[in-house]
Order: structure tokens, then sequence, then C-alpha cells
């Protein structure tokens, strides 16, 4: 049972790599961050089930990390608004103050 | 005998000097002035020289010395001083009587000039330099006022620097002499290295080198001498450092007198005769100066027959006398050189005096565009004449004693020298005929009509001259030997008179007359037929050998090579390097720039893939 639950995460953790890397629109970005995060929380559910020793820490440690992921997410979706209404665009690529 | 004056020969100098500062605060200020003031500071200096000269006269006078020590460090010591002996002193009476005249003719000569107040001050820094060359107590001190007097002859050779050819002259007369002047410091060096008492003051020096004790092994003195001869070579204008002299004569016509023909020019004759100990250690030296300066007499006088600039023949001449008294001394007869450098300073500062009155009357310095000068200018025809003769060396004009001196010694040591003497007497005389018939008489060949004698202040200079030009050469004379009794302290004996050489000598003036006066005023031999049989020859000696042709040629040409090829390592090899580390570092700069796109999906992006090879080589490194 192991094995498909981690794959699942992995596919999940891949998809989500996928739009981080390669969608344009920002929402869709921190979208598949969410997606990322949510193959690590799969991940320690599994984990806390099948693993070697199994324990509540996991479901715990699964709880924390959606708490902080809705609050890492409230967060950003405020600063994309923001950024929304100086700049006129959520696109990704226009987002570059940081070049070099 | 009393020597107040003596003991104050430092003072001689310092007129010059004095003057030179207060030009220097003038600018370009009131010319009037500057010229007196360049006359009045070099007649103050004549005058203490003449009283230094007067104390001198008995024959028991001792040489004096005082200075003071100028450096200390460790075993070295150096002193700076001054020196009064006999030869000192006569150099002293010359320098500064060509000095004080020369400044008289200036105010004339220069009258028109806008810079006439600093060539004033050069000329006052020069017989600075130069007295200081002459009282000079040690080889050190007497260096820094040759590099000094080089320095002046540099300034005022390029006196009228917007002339691109006298900024040619300038730096030529500085490089060549500079060539020379390395010899004489590698000599002062070696000299000092092997004097047993590491001084070098003219005293010690003849203390070391008359006393024959071996105290310098015989390989070094000849290398000493032939170093110290190299400098006066140099300066001197001695084949085959020649070549500046006569492009010298760009400079102002008052300058040619005083540095180029009577005072800087002898000052390598003056080294040698104050070295004289040296070279009479090494006969091998002795020889050496003997003939290069018996060859130089003879080629530049030849050269001289084809010039046809005025001042560049009586620059050849120069040259051709300087080399008679390289002889003189090559010889070993010290009082022959000396004695032909002061008549020579006096003839020649009269001769170039009486060019420069011509050239400032005809505005120009071609002899074919001059002739019959003599009707409108009397005072220079008779005292360039006079001078002529004394050049000549037609008895009784003192050229003919010193020259008399020279050959005699020559007859008796080495006949070779006294016969190529001799045929350089001969065209001695026939150019100065060839000169002074082609411009003073005869008809006209430009136009002349604006012709008229120069201001009382050129012409006071040269009839002043006209009476040592006569008159200095009875100072010794076959009968009477005053001068070589005074300058030796009475041992040298020679010049006892010879009535052949005597003969020999004045009939071959004559001769070299007579044809000039022939080919040049009478017109009884055909000048045109002549050279047109010859004109191979005329061009070689127009041209001078070609000597400057060969130097440009292999020595100019040959540095700028090397110098090109140095620039091309230089560019290519030593830029190159510096510029490949310069656009390696700012290549990987725009690299860095292009990854810093500000794009965060492609920091993401190579994050992920370093985490990829992160990962791969953590788990593939059990393989190797």
């Amino acid at each position: 049972m192991l094995a498909s639950y981690l794959t699942l995460a992995a596919i999940l953790f891949c998809v989500g790599l996928y739009g981080v890397l390669a969608k344009r629109n920002t929402v869709v970005v921190l979208l598949s961050i969410e997606l990322m995060l949510n193959a690590a929380n799969v991940n320690l559910v599994a984990f806390s089930k099948y693993g070697v020793v199994p324990s509540l820490s996991g479901h715990m440690f699964a709880l924390f990390s959606i708490a902080v992921g809705a609050a890492e997410a409230a967060v950003g979706i405020a600063i994309l608004i923001m950024l929304y209404r100086a700049r006129g665009t959520v696109n990704v690529d226009d987002y570059d103050e940081l070049r070099g | 005998m009393d020597t107040i004056f003596t003991q104050l020969g430092w003072l001689v100098p310092l007129f010059p000097l004095a003057a030179f500062l207060i030009l220097t605060a003038m600018g370009r200020g009131n010319r009037t002035l500057a010229a007196w003031i360049g006359t009045l500071a070099s007649l103050g200096s004549f005058a203490l020289s003449v009283l230094i000269w007067t104390e001198r006269l008995g024959s028991d006078a001792l040489d004096y010395s005082d200075g003071f020590r100028w450096l200390s460090a460790g075993p070295l010591q150096l002193t700076l001083g001054f020196e009064i002996t006999n030869l000192t002193s006569l150099m002293l009476l010359v320098v500064t009587a060509v000095s004080v005249l020369v400044n008289l003719y200036s105010a004339g000569y220069m009258k028109d000039d806008e810079r006439a107040t600093v060539f004033f001050g050069y000329v006052a820094l020069f017989a600075f330099s130069m007295l200081g060359l002459v009282l000079a107590d040690n080889l050190l001190g007497l260096y820094v006022f040759w590099e000094l007097v080089g320095v002046c002859s540099f300034l005022l050779v390029g006196f009228w620097y917007t002339k691109p050819s006298a900024r040619a002259a300038a730096k030529k007369a500085f490089i060549v002499t500079r060539i020379g002047d390395a010899g004489l410091l590698l000599g002062i060096i070696l000299l000092y290295w092997q004097m047993p008492s590491h001084t070098l003051d003219f005293a010690s020096i003849q203390n070391v080198f008359q006393g024959q004790g071996g105290a310098i092994e015989a390989g070094m003195t000849t290398l000493i001498a032939l170093l110290i001869f190299v400098g006066a070579a140099g300066k001197s204008g001695q084949f085959p450092l020649h070549v500046w002299l006569p492009d010298a004569m760009e400079g102002p016509t008052p300058i040619s007198a005083l540095i180029h023909a009577a005072t800087m020019v002898a000052a390598g004759v003056f080294l040698i005769a104050r070295t004289f100990d040296i070279f009479e250690a090494s006969q091998a030296a002795m020889d050496t100066v003997a003939y290069i300066g018996g060859f130089t007499a003879i080629f530049a006088a030849t050269i001289a027959v084809a010039q046809q600039d005025m001042k560049r023949i009586l620059a050849y001449s120069t040259v051709s006398q300087l080399g008679y008294m390289m002889m003189a001394l090559g010889l070993g007869s010290l009082t022959g050189g000396i004695f032909h450098l002061v008549t020579h300073a006096f003839f020649k500062a009269l001769l170039f005096l009486g060019a420069g009155s011509v050239i400032h009357a005809v505005h120009t310095q071609d002899i074919r565009q001059m002739g019959g000068i003599w009707r409108r200018m009397r005072v220079t025809s008779v005292t360039f004449g006079i001078g002529a003769l004394a050049l000549s060396g037609i008895p009784p004009f003192s050229g003919f004693w010193s020259k008399d001196a020279i050959l005699h010694t020559a007859f008796q040591e080495k006949p070779l020298l006294f016969a190529l003497g001799l045929a350089a007497a001969f065209l001695t005389a026939f150019y100065m005929s060839r000169l002074f018939f082609s411009v003073f008489t005869g008809k006209a060949r430009g136009n002349l009509g604006h012709v008229k004698e120069s201001p009382w202040t050129m012409t006071l200079p040269l009839a002043v001259l006209t009476v040592p030009a006569v008159l200095s050469g009875l100072i010794e004379t076959p009968w009477n030997n005053t001068l070589g009794h005074w300058l030796s302290g009475g041992t040298e004996t020679t010049h006892t008179g010879g009535g052949l050489v005597m003969v020999a000598s004045a009939a071959v003036g004559v001769l070299g007359i007579y044809i000039g006066w022939l080919a040049y005023a009478k017109g009884t031999i055909n000048r045109e037929t002549i050279t047109a049989r010859v004109p191979g020859l005329v061009r070689l000696l127009g041209e001078g050998y070609y000597v400057d042709r060969l130097y440009n040629a292999v020595f100019v040409q040959g540095v700028r090579g090397i110098g090109r090829v140095f620039a091309i390592i230089d560019d290519h090899i030593v830029g190159g390097a510096v510029r490949l580390v310069g656009g390696a570092a700012l290549l990987l700069g725009r690299g860095g720039t292009r990854l810093h796109n500000g794009q965060v999906q492609t920091y993401g992006l190579i994050t992920l893939f370093g985490l990829l090879v992160l990962l791969v080589s953590i788990a593939g490194r059990g393989w190797w």
C-alpha cells in the first residue's frame, strides 16, 4: 500500500513542480506550489500509517503543514493581488525586477 | 706671489649664474636691459679672470684648490671644489673673453628677436657651466658641468624651435654627444674604482699616473683613457661622432661662435689636457688620440671644400681644427694642443661672428648667392679676412704659430701625421680663400641692394677679436716657448724651431690661398670643368662622405626597426595577455548577467537541475 501512496505523492509533486516551473500565470504557480505541499502531506500521512514505526506524529505534522500552507497561501494571494494592482499583470515573466 | 684673486676663483662662474637667474626672472622682459645684464656679468667674470691670470704669470705660482665635501656615504666621499692652475686660468681667460664679446655682439644680432631675454639667459647659463667645467677640481664635478654645457648647447641650437631643422639639430647634438658622455661616465666610474684612494680630483690622478708605480695596470689605464677620449670625441666633434657639429649651426650665429667654435667644443680637448697624465701612461691611447685627430683634421677639411653654406664650411673647419688639437695632444704636445685651442678660439670666434654679420645683413647662408659684399661691409670684410688668414696659417697671424707647433711635433714623432696635417693645412687655406673670395669679392650674385654694415655692437667685437687673432700666436714661437714653459711649469722644451716645417706650412697655406684665388676670384681655373669631371667626388664631399646617411640607415633606422618589433611584441603579446585577462573577466560577468535574469522560474529550474546533479552524484558515488 505504501508504494501506491508514495507513487501518488510523487506524481502530485511532479505535476506541482511542472506547474511551478512552466506555468506563466502566477495564480496557477501558487496553486502548483499547494499541490507540491500536499504531495508532502500525503507522504507524511502514508508513512504515519504504513511506515516502519507507525505513530500519530505524522498526522499531526500533516495538520500543522496544512495550517501553515493555508496561511502561506493567504499571504501569497494577498501579495499577488497587490502585485497585480501595481503591475496590471499576473504573468510571471513580467516580474523580473531582480534581473542582473 | 699674492693669491688674493686666485682664492676668489669660485666667484668667476657666479657672475653669469646671477645673470642667468635675473634674466630668467625677467621672462621676456626688457630686451636691451637683458643684453646689458648678460654683457656686464661676463665682463665681471672676465675682469676677475684677468686678475687671476696676472697672479699666475710668475713661474713660481702654485696650483690652488679649495672645495667642500659634497656627498659622503660610507667609504664614498665626493667633494666639489675649484682648482686654479696655469691651464685653467688660461681657459678662464679665453672663455670669458669670447663670452664678453659674444654677449656684446648678440645685443646687436638678437635685437629683433622677441625671445632675446631668454637667449641671454641661456648664454649666461652656458657661461656659468663652461666656467664651472674649467674650474672643477675633480672629474665628477667636471662631468656635472660637462652635462650642463650639453644642455645649454641643446637649448641654444634649438633656440629657434619653430624651425623643424633646428629642433632636429638640437636633438641630434644632444643625442650624439650623449653617446660620448656615456663613455666618459664609464671612464670616470672605472677610474674611481681603480684609483688606490678612490678619489677623482686631478691632483690625485696626476700623482697616481705620474708615479709610474704601476698602481693601475696598463690595460686598465688604456681602457680608462680611451673611454675618456670617447667623451672628448663626442664633445669635440671627432670622427665618428662629428656629425652633430655641422647641424648645430642651426642655432643663432653668436652661439655657433661661442659654443660650437670657441669654448664648448674645445672642452673635449681641455678634458684630455686635464687628464693628460692618464693618456701619457698609455701609448696605445695616445696613438688612438693622435690618429683619430689627424684623420678628423683631413676628413673634415675635405668636406669643407664642397659645402655651400657659409656656416657649415666654418663648422667643418672647426671639426678639422679640433682634430688638429687632438692630434697634438696624442703626439704628446700638451702645449701644442692648448696653444691651438687658444688661437683657434679667437680666430674662429672672429670668423663666426663675421659670418653672422654677413648673414644678418644678407639674410642667406648660401655663399653662391653672395659676392661683392666687400664694398658694402668694410669692417666685416677686413676682420673676416684677418680671421681667414689666421685660420689658413699665414705668418705672422696666430694660426700659423699654433699650427706650426703641432706640425713640428708631428714631423718629429710621426711623419704620416705630419703629411696629413700639412694636407689639411693646404685644404684649410683653400676652402677659406674659396669662402672669402666667393662672399666678399667679385660681383653680387643675389639681391644685395639692402645690405649695409652691421651696428657697432656687432663690429666692435669683430675689431677687438682681430687683436688676439693676430697677436696671440706670439706667446709661443720657435724662439720663445713662453706658453710651453708656463703651462708645464718649465719642463716642456719642445718646439725648438724647425725652418723646414715653418716654410712648408707657410708654403701650403699660401698655395691654398693662391689656388682659391685663381679659381674663385680671378677665374683662371675654370671650376665648372673640374667639378663636371668628377661629379661623384663633389657629391661625396658635399654629403660629408654620406656619414649622416649611413648613420641614419644603420643606427636611426636600425633602432627604429628594433623599436617597431618591440612595439609589436608589446601590442600583441603583452597587451594581448592583458586584454585576455580583462576579456575573460568581462565574458564571465556577461554570462553571470545572463543567468541573473530575474525569472524566478529559471532560478527554480536551475536549482532543480542542481539538486538532480547532487542526487545523482550521491547515488552514483558507489560506482567510482
